[in-house]
């Protein structure tokens, strides 16, 4: 059976296929891949924010742009327990664009850029220092480090390491989800009949949803919970 | 046997068994999770929204260690620096 896609069944990262390369700079399937998902998140939103409009006439877009980002403000105001407005963009656009990537799958020939371990790792470097900036922005940069030494010096260590193990299991996790979701629907069209490989597909699109929800979920709650105690402690001072 | 054989046959055999024995774990972690999930919200039917959301984030850190045992799994069949070096001396 032709496959569509152009990836060989052996390979398991969209990095292998490179479109172009000069000296050492490959222009590969991810990084393609990756610019296709921002020119449609920017094209997208640019043409549904034309024309703002503030009273009952929303065009349909507009609107549902406002249904995506209303229900993200909520869920990071109920995580974060303060004002969504410095956490909206950062985790906001995670979540947006692991979403869009996960969810393009179902045209053919398209290979999700989070199916491969340098996007992934790459989002989660992000995140890995933008906890520290909100940290430091909401706490001060003393405040801040004394986190590491709760509850005690001696668990220095163990926190940097549990910094450096919640990263990688961010990156291994979004990794591990997508690229198993495409090579199942891969190796099960060369095998089954048609019926199987629709079904994991359709798995595949239910399982990007939920990994970039809690991509986006988890890198709030670090962010939290870096930036947290200073409401506690405005709420002792009054 | 030679290196080759013996080689291919191990990776393949060991990931066999690394994703068997590696999905034992979370799946019945992931159970008794839901379980407790549902009885909560049996219990507080208007925290269901925390509770899922609680849910599904304790699920995906039970279903890291499953995945990095698929990684594993798939690194040996698939991108196997062992057999890409046996095969590479055995043509060359």
């Amino acid at each position: 059976m032709e496959s569509l896609d152009l990836m060989g069944i052996k390979d398991i990262s969209p990095d292998v296929l490179v479109f172009w390369s000069w000296h050492w700079a490959k222009l590969n399937a991810t990084i393609v891949y990756t610019w296709i998902a921002m020119l449609l998140l920017t094209l997208g939103s640019w043409l549904a924010t034309r024309n703002l409009q503030a009273g009952r006439k929303l065009s349909r877009w507009q609107n549902f742009l406002e249904v995506i980002v209303t229900a993200m403000r909520n869920q990071i105001r109920e995580i974060a327990q303060r004002d969504a407005a410095p956490f909206l963009p950062f985790v906001g656009t995670l979540f947006l664009f692991i979403a869009l990537s996960n969810l393009l799958a179902i045209i053919p020939g398209w290979v999700p850029p989070t199916a491969s371990l340098s996007t992934t790792a790459a989002l989660a470097l992000v995140v890995l220092i933008g906890v520290p900036i909100y940290g430091i922005q909401s706490r001060g940069f003393k405040q801040y480090l004394k986190l590491y030494v709760q509850p005690s010096p001696i668990m220095l260590p163990m926190n940097l390491l549990g910094e450096l193990s919640r990263t990688l299991a961010l990156a291994v996790r979004l990794f591990g989800n997508i690229m198993s979701g495409t090579k199942i629907a891969a190796i099960l069209l060369a095998i089954t009949p048609i019926l199987f490989p629709v079904v994991m597909q359709a798995l595949g699109l239910l399982t990007g949803m939920i990994q970039a929800y809690i991509f986006a979920v988890l890198a709030m709650v670090y962010i939290a919970s870096a930036a947290r105690i200073q409401q506690e402690r405005e709420q002792k001072t009054h | 046997m030679d290196n080759l054989g013996l080689i291919g046959m191990i990776s393949v055999a060991t990931a066999g068994i690394t994703i068997g024995l590696g999905a034992i774990g979370p799946a019945l972690g992931e159970g008794r999770a839901v379980a407790q999930a549902l009885a909560a919200m049996a219990q507080q039917p208007d925290e269901s929204n925390t509770i899922t959301r609680t849910l599904f984030v304790g699920l995906a850190m039970i279903e890291s260690t499953a995945i990095y045992c698929f990684v594993v799994s798939m690194i040996l069949l698939f991108a196997n620096p062992f057999w890409d070096y046996v095969v590479q001396k055995a043509g060359g």
